[in-house]
This record gives structure tokens, sequence and C-alpha cells, in this order.
């Protein structure tokens, strides 16, 4: 509980460490939904296509969206880019910092999800094992045009009764699979090229306008935060107040109405009851709580 | 519990133990992958070889320039050699020392995967197949095939299952010769790579110590540094954003007090401090104003002394609105030295 509790805390710290988390929770989730997807080829040959293309393409849109909807600062980025200028200008280098910070993050989870169906190989296997040329492989040369289709589509279905066995397939399928491990080691390499490149030259392109906009983006999201506190602070207070007059009005109405019993001096013990001390009263009082709230004004 | 929090508190207080950490996951992380990894050699003659020295070679680079990416190190050392020179002096001996620190963390995980790949053996069947000495290991009985004959026959070698040059040279043969190399390639290795580390740690002491003490101060230094500029400016921040919001509110209640026609009740003391503590806001119309115009009309970034009964009216075009990117100088003070 303890270590939980420290672990929630080193990242509720920092605005940026939340985001960080919730991007890596993102990408383990991503591939966990992959590795429990239970992937089946269609084994037809105009459905192998869009089956593996889909599969390799929606998600990753899903796990984007998802990506910027989970991100807080999306909202505060939306914000600050359409309020009125008013009386702050609006910086135009801050929104782009704060909509570059988001992007980034929101794309770590599709692309990892790419790459893993890209090592896996079933994909791609399922989307292009119709488009081979069947010249290449031994059991496939000298069949007729049509069912060297059929055949060449059922090759990601290793159950099927006619492929079971067939040394073709497997050698067709064997190739796809390399194909789609060398695309996938090469975007991944792609990608970390470019990662290291952005890291290691944007010190070196306007350090200082960076470090501007990152203030003062930050700076924007804690007044966010602290301006939501003090509202949350005020109408507490509010309430407060708004209930204390209700409950002197109600007090003063039962005077009006009641006859004069015990005498003033065990006020200061009723003080707390607010004058409102037996059960028809406490009913009055809740019935024209509901029916008659009191208006929003305590000057 | 309290040994979890004490080693957490250990990597995180120290750069270099957190970079250590990461160090470790990522060689952990490299072993993991390449067990999860489904090896699938595509078993024809030319793709053997380039399918098995990528595997072999391709990851490792991935994950060297990972552990750049992922130490934050990187943009310091490239700011620090980037920056002015301003009024204080640049030392290459600095640079040099957070760049090695920084590459000898990185060639960790490489070095794993390169290691158990060539422990494991498949990589180079796969990769080497088409070269084994069919001449010594093989059936010398056979009659001889071409030679792409016998190139597609062996590279046949790491898929069992569609193998078809059994009288030519046996299948466990071939794989029990390319696994002997493999693994003995593999333990050469890691014998070369512990030597190598071995001698930079105990022959660097012996060169330049002094030197070596002062540019690892000096690279902690600029480290902390960074991060202590962060905290402050960040504290700062809070501090400006709470003292905006607080003269926002007073700026309103002020109008709100010009623009009623009739005098206050005058209300007892007590009264007065809640009042305070309401920022002025007494009812629903206020309240909804007051969030209208924090989203239409946000206060400028520029703070006023509290004791001026200043005339901001927040309804109308009083100042000028202010450039977003200067703060009051006399609300921080900044100690540096050189």
């Amino acid at each position: 509980m303890d270590r939980f509790r420290m672990i929630f805390q080193y990242f509720q710290s920092n605005s940026e460490s939340v985001m960080n988390g919730i991007c890596g929770l993102l990408a383990l989730a991503s591939v966990k939904m992959y590795t429990s997807f239970d992937f089946s080829c269609p084994c037809l040959p105009q459905y192998n296509m869009a089956y593996g293309l889909g599969i390799m393409f929606v998600p990753p849109i899903i796990l984007f969206l998802c990506g910027l909807i989970l991100n807080r600062q999306s909202l505060v980025m939306l914000e600050e880019w359409r309020r009125p200028p008013g009386r702050r200008r609006k910086d135009l280098a801050v929104i782009r910092y704060m909509c570059s910070s988001i992007l980034q993050r929101a794309m770590v989870a599709p692309v990892v999800w790419i790459i893993v169906t890209l090592l896996d190989g079933k994909c791609l296997t399922c989307a292009f094992s119709g488009s081979m040329d069947p010249q290449k492989f031994v059991g496939f040369a000298n069949v007729s045009t049509v069912q060297v289709q059929q055949l060449l589509a059922k090759v990601p279905c290793k159950d099927d009764e006619l492929m079971r066995n067939n040394t073709s397939r497997k050698a067709v399928s064997r190739y796809l699979r390399c194909w789609s491990q060398a695309l996938g080691w090469s975007t991944l390499l792609i990608l970390i090229i470019a990662a290291f490149l952005a890291r290691w030259l944007r010190p070196c392109l306007n350090q200082a306008t960076l470090l501007q906009a990152r203030h003062w983006s930050s700076y924007i999201d804690i007044e966010q935060k602290i301006f939501e506190e003090t509202c949350c602070e005020h109408s507490r207070l509010f309430a407060h107040k708004c209930i204390l007059h209700f409950f002197e009005s109600m007090q003063q109405e039962i005077k009006l109405h009641s006859l004069p019993r015990e005498g003033e001096g065990a006020e200061g013990g009723e003080d707390l009851l607010q004058g409102i001390t037996n059960q028809d009263q406490v009913n009055k009082l809740l019935k024209t709580w509901y029916y008659e709230k009191p208006p929003l004004d305590v000057s | 519990m309290d040994k979890f929090r004490m080693i957490f508190q250990f990597f995180q207080s120290n750069q270099e133990s957190f970079m250590n950490g990461i160090c470790g996951i990522m060689a952990l992380a490299s072993t993991q992958m390449y067990s999860a990894f489904d090896f699938n050699c595509p078993c024809l003659p030319h793709y053997n070889l380039a399918y098995g020295l990528g595997i072999l070679l391709v990851p490792p680079f991935i994950l060297f320039l990972l552990g750049f990416v992922l130490n934050n190190n990187i943009s310091m050392l490239a700011e620090e050699w980037r920056r002015p020179q301003g009024q204080r002096g640049k030392d290459p001996a600095v640079l040099r020392y957070m760049f090695c620190s920084m590459a000898q963390r990185a060639m960790i995980a490489p070095a794993v995967w390169v290691s158990v790949t060539l422990l494991d053996g498949k990589c180079i069947t796969c990769a080497f197949c088409t070269s084994v000495p069919v001449e010594t290991l093989g059936n010398a009985s056979h009659p001889r095939l071409s030679q792409g004959e016998t190139e597609r026959v062996l590279a046949q070698i790491p898929c069992k299952e569609i193998y078809s040059g059994q009288q030519l040279i046996a299948n466990e043969v071939a794989v029990r010769y390319l696994r002997c190399i493999s693994q003995a390639l593999g333990w050469c290795f890691v014998l070369l790579m512990t030597t190598l580390a071995f001698l930079v740690r105990s022959l660097r002491p012996c060169f330049s110590q002094a030197a070596f003490l002062k540019s690892r101060y000096w690279s902690h230094y600029i480290d902390i540094e960074r991060k202590l500029f962060d905290e402050t400016c960040a504290e700062h921040a809070r501090s400006f954003a709470k003292v905006c919001i607080q003269q926002f509110f007073e700026g309103m209640s002020t109008d709100l007090v010009a623009a009623r026609c009739h005098q206050p009740r005058k209300a007892p003391a007590d009264a007065e401090e809640a009042a305070e503590k309401l920022l002025g806001i007494t009812d629903q119309g206020t309240m909804n104003m007051a969030l209208k115009s924090w989203h239409r009309c946000k206060p400028p970034l520029h703070l006023h002394p509290p004791a001026l009964p200043t005339g901001n009216s927040w309804a109308g075009e009083g100042q000028p609105p202010m450039h977003p990117s200067a703060p009051r100088k006399e609300t921080a003070v900044y100690y540096s030295w050189v």
C-alpha cells in the first residue's frame, strides 16, 4: 500500500511525469492487447488484404485517439488556443511546444502496436499471401491461375486440410514472415535514429526560445490548477455561508411561529442545533431544503 | 516497504545511479526481447545471410541508440556543447567525460544481445549454413550437385521440416557444427568484453586521476545546477500564478464596489474576514461573471504591488496587454557564481 502510494506520489508530483506514466501504460496495454487478440485470417482471396491491413492500422488510430483523450494537457492547449486575447497576448511558440509534446506522447502506443505486429508477422502474411509470385515456389508453379489464387489465400491457415503438410505453404509463410520482420526492425531503427537526432540536435537550435516556451507552458498548466483550487475553496466557503443563512432563516421562522418555551439561558449549548430541536422542525427544515432551496446570494 | 523506499530514493538521488538502473533494466529487456522474438530463418540461399546478420547486428544498434535517447544527460551534453561562452568558460574535458560515461552505459544492452544471440546459435546457423564444409562433414559417396543446387539444399539446414539434403549431409551434423562455432564465438565475445571492462576500470586511475576527478565533479555540478534551476522556475511560476489569480479576484471585487450605486452595508468585523475569504464574490451572478471573464479576458502577466489601489477595469482597456515573456525581476533573485 505504502509502496503504491509512493510511486503514485512520485508520478503526481510532476505533470510531465504523469503524462510519461500514462504514455508508458498505454504502450504496455497495446502489447497486452495484441497478445490477447485472437488473430484469425479469413483465408479468402478478397478478404485477406482488408483484414490484415485493417488489423495493422485501425487499432493504432484508436490508440492514438486514446492517447490524446487521456492527456490533460490537450484540453489546456485547446483552451489556450481558442481563448480571446483579452489583456494577455497569445504566444504561438508556447502553443506549438504544447502541441508537439502532446503528439509525441500520443504516438508511442500506436507505433508500439505497428512494430509488434510487423515483428510477429501474422498480419503481413495474411495480407500479402495472395500477392506472391507462384513461380518462385515449387508446389504452386504448375497450377491454374484461379486455383493458385485460392491456394495462396489459404497459406496463412495452417489447419486447412489442403495445406496442412504442404511444404510450399511453409516456404511462402516463412518468406513473408522474414520480410515482415525485416520491415519491423527497419522501421524501429529509423524511428530510433529520428528520436536520437531530435534529442541531440534540439538544444543546438533555438535553445533560448525552447526554454521560454517550456516555462510558460508549465506556467499555464500550474495557473489553471491553482485557479481550480481557488474556485473549489471559494465554493466550499460559499456553500457554508449559504447553508448557515438558510438555517438562520429557518430558526427565525420557527421562533415567529412557536411560543417562547425554555429560557434563553440554555442557548449557549443549543447554538450548534441552530434552534431546531425536535422532529417536526427537522422535517420542516428538510422539506424546505428540497422544495425551496435558498438563493445563491450571501451578501 | 522501507527497503523498497530506500532503494528507490538511492536511485533517484543521483542521476548516475538512476542511469545505472535504466541500463540494468534495458539489459534485462534485451534478453526478454530475444526470447520473445520468434526467429524465423527464410531458408533461401541469398536471404539467409542477410536475415541472420541483420538479427545479430540491427537490434544491438537500436538498443545502443535507445540507451542514448533514454539518457537525460544527452540534451544536457548538447546544451553545454552549444551554449555561448558568456561569463563561464567551457571545459572540453567535462564534455568528454559526460560523453564517455553515456557511451559506456549505452553499450551494455547491445553487448548482452550479441552474447545471447551467439550463445543461442540460431543466427549463426541461419547465416552461415551455406558455408558448411560438405567435403569434410558430408557424405562423400553422394553424387556431386551443381553449385546452385548445393546452395539451395544447404540453405534449408535450419528448417528441419523442409530439409531435402539428408543424403548429402546429415542435418544434425551440420547444425551441431554451426552451433559449436557460434557458441565458441559467443564465449570469446563475452571474455573480450569483460577483459576490456576490467582493463578500463583498473588502468584508468593510473592516468590523470586528478583531471578525472575534476571532470566528474563538474559534470555532476552541471546536472545538479540544471535540476535546481528547473525547480526554482517551477516554484516561481507557482507563486506568480497565486498572486496573479489573487489580484484578478481583487480587481473584480473592486470594480463591483465601484459599480454599485448604493453604499454597501457596514458589516461586523468577523463577517468582513469571511467576506475577504470569499474574495468579494457573494452571489451567483458575480461568480458567473468572474468565470466568464477568466476565459474571455485573462489578466495580463504583470503583477502590480498589492498596496496600491489600482483602478484596473476588467471590462475596459485600461492597461496595454503585456508580452507574456516578461516576468517582474524583483520577485525572484537568482544567485550565480562562476
